[in-house]
């Protein structure tokens, strides 16, 4: 058995890639490791095309071609889920690690009700009885909020609003009790009332059941108020990683800094210009030599187009990927307002 | 000083069947009773969830849909009388930006025509005159002027946005209708076109309509803010003050909602109960009632009218202005 100091999911040097006839290999992640912590949560945070979600993707084995995993390990209690045959993987997959996303109308079935698709679920999984898993799909649905489950039961998913939804997908998500729960951008498509109360049922539910819960999302804010720890990913890789408070407080690596000045806070219309990012992600078939960010970084020195920065620690446990971490940022970025030209 | 644009108590009913042998006539009240000014060179944020009338309200304004009821001043004519080349004329002055730069771009023309095309149209540019105010405007919004030549999905979204702003202000408008301008677009690009439409703004001295659910990007760029609620306006005011000062619940609440960079902040959330209701038979009185917190037996049977000063109005029983 594992020991009680040992991560529940422990990712190591994960690698996957499209590869792009003729000879082309976008490495959407690109040796990006880190833990999560029984019942705790971690946030994923990055940009549109950053990896993030073929991260989460791949530790479920769910890349499909062109994409594949080509390197590391996804050590899941104790585990190497690299290296399960395709029946192990199907047997933990939505028992003991679930997932829901970002579109919950795109996941569920149109042809069946919400009983149906939970008490699928519960079935396949703990082989109850029809009548067994039916009562079990009205409890879960009880259990994430959906006012008069017994009756909810029965419709069909476009009778639900967005976040009624999310609801149903969390439901069935947790029917088997993960142990760890990946949510992909779970409040994205939802309006921002709605998005606080699944928040609020996510964080409740993680307590009530011990679960760790993997956050990937492009919302700082969301990273902020509901996380333990974060990672932010750029163009593949993990670029800074640490305790929330920490990472917020002190971040190191001018990406995450340009990220956190560039959203505009409530309440605080001081400044008339909001500060932004120049420029574009960098194409993962021509990334620039050296550091990724390089080419948008307003403190990038000559070394930063030959050092390729590790992901060290700098405070603690506070990792990031810079030879230059920390160091003071201009008053005002180059370029300002412009974006690179294509 | 009488504003740009000046809308009194527009209307717009969709039609709705609700089954087969429904003969009932029903409707969507997507906007139900709203009334704006926008003065020159000023933001009017617009915000609230989806399906509460803020996009059919643009569209009421740039008059791409026919109210139901309501009256329309733009620029002292009356919008909805006009027609033919006047209107054509006035539509020159009243351009819009959409939220998908995808989705609102030809594919298959190349920029430099999607930019041209209303000169052409309007008379305004032909030929080697045309190619001269298409690559400043080009350069204006930030691209380089090879991009002349190039197809919408060769760019990127944020560029791609650019090239809208680009089309709508070839037509030199004085009101932009921006309808979630940069809801699609990652945070920092997002940030960078916030700048560049505050600065059009400052340079040029547009006026702008700028819809979004996004109530961190709304105060930042506009002067005052309505806020929204199925077809109807529950509370304006001048942008500083609202964020300070809210005072209808549902403002207070869609405020506490938004997630703010900064963690361990203290601050009380107020998470609504239940969901926005259907636009077809809102609740009786006051809409918000039966996820409010304050609701008060007056609230079920009364609709309460925005009042208040300029410069602060709200549509509520429980917390005038």
């Amino acid at each position: 058995m594992p020991s009680d100091s040992m991560p529940l999911l422990d990712v190591r040097h994960l690698r996957t890639s499209f590869f792009i006839p003729p000879g082309g290999e976008a490495r959407a992640v690109d040796d990006v490791s880190f833990t999560v912590e029984a019942g705790r949560t971690l946030g994923l945070v990055g940009e549109s095309g950053c990896g993030k979600t073929m991260t989460a993707l791949s530790i479920l084995r769910l890349v499909s071609p062109p994409g594949r995993i080509v390197d590391g390990e996804v050590i899941f209690d104790g585990r190497d889920l690299l290296r399960l045959t395709e029946a192990q993987m199907r047997a933990l997959r939505g028992n003991e690690i679930a997932m829901i996303f970002q579109e919950p109308m795109s996941s569920l079935n149109p042809l069946f009700t919400v009983g149906d698709q939970i008490a699928e679920a519960v079935r396949l999984h703990e082989g109850l009885g029809r009548q067994a898993a039916r009562a079990r799909a009205i409890e879960m649905l009880r259990l994430v909020e959906i006012p008069e489950a017994d009756r909810r039961v029965d419709d069909y998913p476009h009778q639900l609003s967005g976040g009624m939804r999310q609801r149903v997908m969390i439901a069935i998500a947790l029917s088997c009790r993960p142990r760890l729960l990946i949510a992909d951008e779970p409040t994205t498509a939802l309006d921002v009332t709605i998005q606080a109360q699944i928040l609020d049922l996510l964080q409740s539910l993680r307590q009530r059941f011990d679960m760790a819960l993997l956050l990937v999302t492009h919302d700082l804010g969301i990273v902020a108020e509901r996380t333990d720890e974060v990672a932010v990913m750029y163009a593949g890789r993990i670029v800074e990683r640490g305790r929330v408070a920490e990472v917020f407080a002190h971040p190191l690596h001018p990406y995450t800094r340009g990220l956190i000045a560039s959203v505009p806070k409530i309440g605080a219309r001081k400044q008339r210009r909001l500060a932004t990012i120049p420029g574009v992600v960098p194409d993962l078939l021509h990334l620039p030599s050296g550091c990724r960010f390089r080419d948008r970084c307003a403190i990038a020195v000559a070394a930063c187009s030959t050092t390729d920065p590790p992901l060290e620690p700098h405070r603690g446990e506070h990792l990031a990927a810079c030879i230059r971490a920390g160091e003071p940022l201009p008053a005002r970025g180059p370029a300002e307002g412009r974006g690179a030209p294509p | 000083m009488t504003p740009l644009l000046d809308a009194r108590d527009l209307r717009k009913y969709f039609p709705v069947r609700t089954g087969l042998f429904d003969r009932r006539r029903r409707f969507v009240r997507a906007v139900d009773g709203v009334s704006v000014t926008i003065a020159a060179g000023e933001t009017l944020g617009v915000v609230g969830e989806s399906g509460c009338g803020k996009s059919t309200l643009g569209r009421l304004l740039l008059r791409l849909l026919e109210p139901t009821a309501g009256e329309i001043q733009f620029a002292g004519a009356d919008l909805l009388r006009m027609g033919g080349e006047d209107l054509r004329r006035q539509r020159r002055q009243l351009q819009v930006i959409f939220q998908d730069p995808f989705g609102s771009l030809n594919p298959r023309l190349r920029v430099g025509e999607i930019v041209g095309e209303g000169l052409e149209i309007h008379g305004l540019a032909r030929g080697n005159a045309k190619r001269a105010r298409v690559a400043a405007l080009l350069e204006r919004v930030g691209l380089r002027a090879d991009a002349v030549e190039r197809f919408p999905h060769e760019f990127s979204g944020g560029q791609r946005q650019r090239i809208g702003i680009a089309r709508a202000l070839a037509l030199e408008p004085h009101l932009i209708v921006a309808d979630e301008p940069v809801s699609a677009l990652d945070v920092s690009i997002q940030a960078q076109i916030v700048n560049l439409l505050q600065d059009l703004q400052e340079e040029l001295g547009l006026a702008y309509l700028f819809i979004a659910h996004d109530l961190r990007v709304v105060e930042h760029i506009s002067h005052r803010v309505a806020i929204m609620y199925v077809g109807k306006i529950v509370e304006l005011a001048d942008a500083v003050e609202l964020y300070r000062n809210p005072r209808h619940p549902y403002t207070r609440a869609l405020l506490s909602a938004v997630p703010e960079p900064e963690p361990g902040a203290k601050r009380e959330r107020i998470v609504l109960a239940g969901d926005v209701p259907s636009p077809i038979e809102p609740p009786a009185g006051c809409a918000f009632h039966p996820r409010c917190a304050y609701a008060i037996a007056r609230c079920r049977e009364e609709e309460p009218r925005l009042l208040g000063p300029t410069g602060h109005e709200v549509a509520c029983h429980v917390f005038p202005a």
